[in-house]
């Protein structure tokens, strides 16, 4: 039966991908609703830092990952308006933050001597393939959890993202819905890296996301279309990668995402166009 | 409930009580005041709105309308005196309250149904997700779903309330949000110009509309306007703010002469112009009464072709 799914790399992948994958649909809808991708992109150079600085005080690089990503996503709350991360706090914290990250990879090459020197390139790309069964187990839990989370919250946190002021006066605790969301950003953007890696983040959470809000309008449809378009990105990436020589899982995985999304924004487009057209030769 | 005329039908204006009246109060202020960034805005307000009474606001820009409405949503304490919101302190019993606040556009990338934000509105405030489940949740979720399409009909946005609304004009997210204040049957509506970005036959419409809400259903209805004319034939009471302090009273007694004068201490008078309309003129901030945000906007000119 388990033969079915490959070899045992591919089936931890397969079981911690499925999971990260919802759990990054989840909270990546709420990122594109709220206007606040730059955060997950900025918390994605975040994580880089904080396994790296991990790594180099002899840490396992997950602990670094969590504590600065979801540390971070916290302060970012607290100095932004309403538990919402602007931009110029992000743009002032993130690229001093990327910085530490260089200077924590050079202390670990440097001073380790176990040092792997490939860690900064997996960090920034991911290892999916490389979980053992243990790591996969945990990583699939924690993204269950912040599934699970994100279920919780959907309801206020979509009504105190569409319309601040009346969730507020109707008792919809706005800021520390705010504050609980950044901390599951920030605990999916942790997993998302091991994943696909610090670099590319961001097409994980932003573009099934992306894609859903293009389908349909309907909020609870599109944050289940979501979850549900990444799982099926992350699957048909790992199994490009595994069927395919040569072709890296974050690289499938992503190319598998855009590709959607692509397709979804010409076929809108075309539609457009013909609605357009038509409307034209009504009047 | 009493079923509801719809919006563009005509409402027969009804005759408007004395006021304040004498009963239960849902709003009531005693001596109150605001203070805002150190700044006080207001003080020795005395209002008092019962069960079934529409009543609007007015005053000049900065004066502190919005602030009132949040000290009687509870979000901005009040800096003295007393003020009781539905038999108990503001903040307490919110979810009686249907709100509107100040106009904000929704960002025109919001990929959201007008339904779901009247939607929201019902039980946005419950954890979890509506799951598609047992006959007992089909049948509170049709249930709640009648009641958004009666709202969406009775402010007459049926017709685009399936569109994302972000891409919707100001005077139809206007009505929409209208509707989501009113969703929850609230016992208390507090709008904040509500009136904003609407054309002239929908203000009436809408004013139309609340005064039935207010004297038909016994909501007590609260509404900051700039123009008190399309509700003049509808409104119970007026408050006027300005200068720090209040008139309270029917819309006769305060929109006078003699009493913005007072209000003002300065020489200030109330015109009647052949169509009905009032123009206060000699206040020293920009006319209040009349629309100051819409002086640009001369009343003919736009005319109901929706
Ligand atoms: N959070 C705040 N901090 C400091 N000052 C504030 C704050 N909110 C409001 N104010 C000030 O309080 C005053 C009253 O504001 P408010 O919004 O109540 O006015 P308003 O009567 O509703 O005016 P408008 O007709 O323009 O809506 C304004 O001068 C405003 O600058
Ligand atoms: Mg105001």
């Amino acid at each position: 039966m388990t033969a079915l799914l490959g070899p045992p790399f591919l089936q931890h992948a397969l079981l911690a991908g499925t999971a990260i994958a919802a759990a990054a649909g989840l909270v990546g809808y709420f990122l594109v609703l709220r206007a606040q991708v730059f955060t997950g992109d900025a918390l994605s150079h975040v994580a880089f830092t904080g396994a790296l600085a991990a790594l180099a005080f002899g840490l396992d690089a997950r602990v670094g990952l969590f504590a600065a990503t979801i540390g971070i996503a916290v302060l970012m709350g607290a100095l932004g308006r309403r538990g919402r991360a602007d931009d110029v706090v992000i743009g002032s914290v993130f690229a001093w933050i990327l910085g530490m990250g260089v200077f924590f990879l050079t202390l670990y090459t440097t001073t380790r001597s176990t040092a792997n020197g490939a860690a900064g390139v997996t960090v920034l790309f991911g290892s999916i393939f490389g979980l053992s069964g243990a790591q996969a187990g945990v990583a699939a839990a924690v993204a269950v959890a912040v599934c699970l989370g994100m279920l919780l919250i959907a309801r206020p946190l979509l009504f105190a993202s569409v319309d601040e002021a009346v969730a507020a006066a109707r008792g919809v605790p706005v800021r520390l819905l705010g504050y609980g969301f950044l901390v599951l950003v920030g605990a999916c953007t942790a997993e998302a890296t091991q994943a696909v890696g610090a670099l590319l983040v961001l097409g994980l959470l932003a573009a099934p996301a992306g894609t859903a809000q293009r389908l349909t309008h309907r909020p609870f449809l599109a944050l289940a279309l979501s979850a549900g378009l990444a799982v099926a990105e992350m699957w048909a990436g790992l199994g490009l990668s595994y069927a395919i020589p040569h072709t890296p899982p974050s690289f499938a995985i992503l190319a598998a995402a855009a590709l959607v999304y692509a397709a979804v924004l010409v076929a809108g487009a075309v539609r457009d166009r013909r609605g357009r057209s038509r409307q034209h030769a009504v009047t | 409930m009493t079923p509801l005329t719809r919006l563009d039908d005509a409402v027969q204006p009804s005759a408007p009580p004395a006021w304040p009246s004498t009963g239960d109060p849902v709003v009531c202020l005693r001596g109150a005041a605001a203070r805002v960034g150190g700044r006080t805005l207001w003080r020795d307000v005395d209002l008092s709105v019962a069960a079934g009474e529409f009543v609007a606001v007015l005053g000049p820009n900065g004066v502190g309308k919005s602030t009132l409405v949040k000290t009687i949503l509870g979000l901005q304490p009040a800096a003295a005196g007393e003020v009781r919101v539905l038999g108990g302190r503001p903040g307490r019993a919110n979810h009686r309250i249907g709100y509107l606040p100040q106009r904000r556009g929704f960002d025109a990338t919001l990929r959201i149904r007008g339904v779901d934000v009247v939607r929201l509105g019902l039980d946005g405030d419950r954890w979890g997700i509506p799951l598609p489940g047992s006959a007992r949740f089909a049948r509170r979720r049709r249930a709640a779903e009648a009641r958004v399409a009666e709202v969406i009909d009775l402010v007459g946005a049926t017709g685009y309330a399936h569109r994302p609304i972000g891409q919707l004009s100001g005077g139809e997210q206007q009505r929409l949000l209208i509707a989501q204040a009113l969703v929850r049957r609230p016992a208390l509506l507090l709008l904040d110009e509500p009136l904003d970005s609407l054309d002239l036959p929908n203000q009436g419409a809408v004013a139309a509309l609340l005064g039935h809400v207010a004297h038909a259903e016994g909501v007590s209805v609260m509404i900051v306007a700039h123009d008190v004319n399309p509700l003049l034939a509808y409104l119970d009471g007026v408050v006027y703010l300005a200068h720090g302090a209040a008139v309270t009273g029917t819309p006769d007694e305060v929109i006078n002469g003699p009493a913005l004068s007072r209000l003002y201490g300065s020489p200030v008078e109330v015109l009647c112009t052949s169509d009905g309309r009032l123009v206060v003129v000699g206040a020293p901030e920009p006319p209040a009464v009349h629309a100051d945000r819409h002086a640009d906007r001369p009343s003919g000119a736009r005319d109901g072709s929706r």
